[in-house]
């Protein structure tokens, strides 16, 4: 699948709002491809525009291409896209409470997405649910189908989430912060599950989170956002080696790690500025120690290019000055 | 800052529950002894006419048999997964809830069996700060009176003072005295937690409990609200009562880590030694558990199988034992004891295995 200058505009009162801004990027078969970014990036806005529920009359899509099997998705009618969502691209949410109908049972649920979609009766339906939520580890699964979501804990009621989801073999699962609202060791289960699910199925993962730790175990490929546009590409091993746009080597370096008790958190100044009255120029130079002084950075906006094989960064700085935000930051 | 009048000026001398002296012989400021604080689960019809219906079906062992102590001017960190007690624990501390049996001793006053005016003053002496920026700062209130409200409640302040003392607070956080006749809407979520630290430091706390403040925050700020709160402890001397999920926060704020798993304590210890050598069990599942960048421990996860069972049902002995990979004989049938285990001093462990 493939997405290339996606454009998402929110028409509010009060102005345009730009949540998503010509991101583009790949995700390759049986991969898992990370978007990673602060809160209101705008990395929850691109996955529900993939799956064109951006919530309407005042958010549209206002461009670009979303292409999946060399079809583009933004072109299909509303009855085709219907096709789609669910047996094509399935999606997760991060609250599992409010995304289950609470007045239906864990079993109908699944067996409705499996009913409509692979054309099934209700008992063979009501079958299959059962052995899908056997497939993510639920124990006594005939007994669970029957509960209702609040019977269920937190990491169980994300298991009947992700079995509805991959219940039609999707090819794609967009999972938004699939394991935010969870406990770190339910989180690690979770996470093993869909990468079994992934090896099992050969479906690709677009994982959205704002946990770099999550995303430097378990994807592939990264894009960072930072306000509404990617700004850095990579695979995840050479990103989180060598972050080469100052906003990730920022964010790498405020991460608490093992060893570090003692002495203070190097920190990124300032806030994320309101997506109303974003900068001219590049986003991110109010907070960049280099950008703040260069005249280019305050008034034009970088584009996404690759400065190595494989990686992209936008910044007019990223070519060959890689640790230059390390050393600018200690010298203030 | 040079103007910031010590927390006893203003008081009498037996208001002065933490005396100098004992601060400088290191005692402990906080001591909490066998903490027991139940929630009971209620059947019945709810109407009042009925109260004769109404029956107490059992208990919810919040926290069940919690003892630590702070020394001053160190930061505690109160590890584990959600419900396992760990707000509670610091809920009791100021009795916001009741709690069952146990001591709490803050300074020398007996906390649980204060009187009112001995409780408020303990009250004062301790600061809280919650988790939710957004739920925690009235939508109604501007900033000043926000901050200026634990001031006001004690009555002796007002009017211009009370006010230059809130912006005095207000800048110690890192905030402009311009904000006062804001209100919260108008923050964002690092400013807001900023606040809200602000209003608990006005009334010149010793102790700060802070429930998971940086929970909700994203990464950048997140590290600008630690360093705040490093700042503040060097600066006014504070003691800490930090309470968190994320094991890699608590490594870089805390002196001394307890780990709580249902309602217990399993394992207490320095905080270089917990990470370094874990002993319980459950321990070394969260320390595998927390997804690193740059480490190679994904290798060696040992994460285990199964939820805590809810707080309501324990199973005979250890807590941990059903989901533990080394229970065995006595871990099922006999509750295990935090003992300080013989290796290495000052690091306690409730577990038969280790």
């Amino acid at each position: 699948m493939s997405v290339r200058e996606l454009s998402t505009h929110f028409f509010t009162e009060e102005g345009v709002v730009k949540p998503v801004q010509a991101v583009g990027f790949s995700i390759k078969k049986g991969r898992t491809f990370a978007l990673v970014g602060e809160s209101g990036c705008g990395k929850s806005v691109t996955g529900l525009s993939i799956m064109r529920l951006v919530p309407g009359p005042q958010g549209r899509i206002v461009g670009g291409e979303i292409v999946l099997e060399g079809k583009n998705l933004l072109a299909l009618s509303e009855r085709q896209m219907r096709q789609v969502r669910g047996k094509k691209i399935a999606m997760i949410f991060q609250e599992p409470m409010t995304s289950l109908n609470p007045v239906y049972t864990v079993g109908n649920q699944i067996a409705e997405a499996i009913g409509l979609h692979q054309k099934k009766g209700g008992k063979e339906a009501w079958g299959d649910a059962v052995e899908m939520l056997r497939k993510v580890g639920i124990a006594e699964p005939e007994r669970r189908a029957r509960e209702y979501p609040h019977q269920l804990s937190g990491g169980m009621r994300q298991r009947v989430m992700i079995a509805m989801a991959v219940s039609c073999e999707p090819q794609l699962l967009i999972a938004d912060e699939p394991t935010t609202a969870l406990d770190v060791t339910t989180q690690a289960q979770i996470l093993d599950l869909l990468e079994h699910l992934q090896k099992q199925n050969g479906m690709s993962i677009l994982l959205i989170t704002h946990n770099l730790g999550i995303v430097a175990e378990r994807a592939e490929d990264v894009a960072v956002m930072y306000a509404s546009r990617i700004v850095e590409v990579a695979d995840s091993k050479r990103l989180f080696a060598e972050p080469l746009h100052p906003y990730t080597q920022g964010l790498l370096e405020s991460l608490p790690r093992p060893g570090f008790s003692g002495k203070r958190l190097p920190t990124i100044s300032g806030g994320v500025p309101e997506p109303l009255d974003f900068p001219a120029g590049c986003k991110f130079h109010q907070r960049c120690p280099i950008g703040c002084g260069d005249k280019r950075c305050r008034s034009v906006e970088p584009e996404l290019r690759e400065v190595q094989p494989g990686r992209r960064v936008a910044c007019w700085h990223a070519a060959g000055r890689k640790k230059l935000y390390r050393k600018s930051h200690r010298e203030r | 800052m040079r103007n910031w009048i010590p927390a006893c000026a203003g008081m009498t001398k037996q208001d002065d529950i933490v005396s100098q002296d004992m601060v400088s012989t290191n005692n402990y400021l906080l001591r909490v002894e066998d903490l027991r604080t139940y929630y009971p689960i209620r059947k019945g019809l709810r109407r009042k006419a009925s109260c004769g219906l109404r029956r107490t079906a059992g208990y919810v062992r919040a926290v069940d048999g919690v003892s630590f102590g702070i020394e001053a001017g160190q930061t505690l960190g109160l590890v584990g997964e959600s419900g396992c007690g760990k707000t509670t624990v610091a809920r009791s501390i100021v009795r916001l809830v009741p709690a069952k049996t146990g001591k709490v001793v803050f300074g020398r006053v007996d906390v649980l069996s204060a009187e009112r005016d001995k409780l408020r003053e303990v009250r004062r002496q301790i600061g809280l700060v919650f988790q939710d920026p957004y739920g925690s700062l009235n939508p109604r209130m501007t900033v000043g009176e926000i901050v200026g409200e634990p001031l006001k409640v004690r009555g002796k302040t007002r009017g211009g003072v009370l006010k230059e003392q809130a912006v005095e607070t207000l800048s110690k956080v890192g905030l402009s005295g311009e904000y006062m006749n804001r209100y919260p809407h108008e923050f964002s979520g690092g400013q807001r937690q900023r606040i809200a630290i602000a209003r608990a430091l006005v009334s010149r706390p010793k102790l700060v409990i802070l429930d998971e403040p940086v929970s909700g925050l994203d990464v950048s700020i997140q590290a600008q609200i630690l360093n705040l709160l490093k700042d503040l402890q060097e600066e006014l001397g504070l003691t800490y009562l930090f309470i968190a999920h994320d094991l890699a926060v608590v490594e870089f704020l805390c002196d001394v880590v307890a780990v709580m798993y249902m309602g217990r304590i399993v394992e207490r210890a320095r905080a270089e030694e917990l990470y370094r050598k874990p002993l319980h069990p459950y321990t070394q599942a969260l320390v595998s558990a927390i997804p690193q960048v740059g480490s190679a421990r994904r290798g060696c996860r040992t994460v285990p199988g199964g939820e805590a069972p809810g707080a309501a049902n324990q199973p005979a002995g250890c807590p941990f034992g059903p989901r533990c990979p080394l229970a065995a004989g006595d871990c099922l049938k006999q509750m295990p004891q935090l003992d300080e285990k013989s290796e290495c001093r000052g690091h306690f462990a409730a577990c038969w295995r280790c």
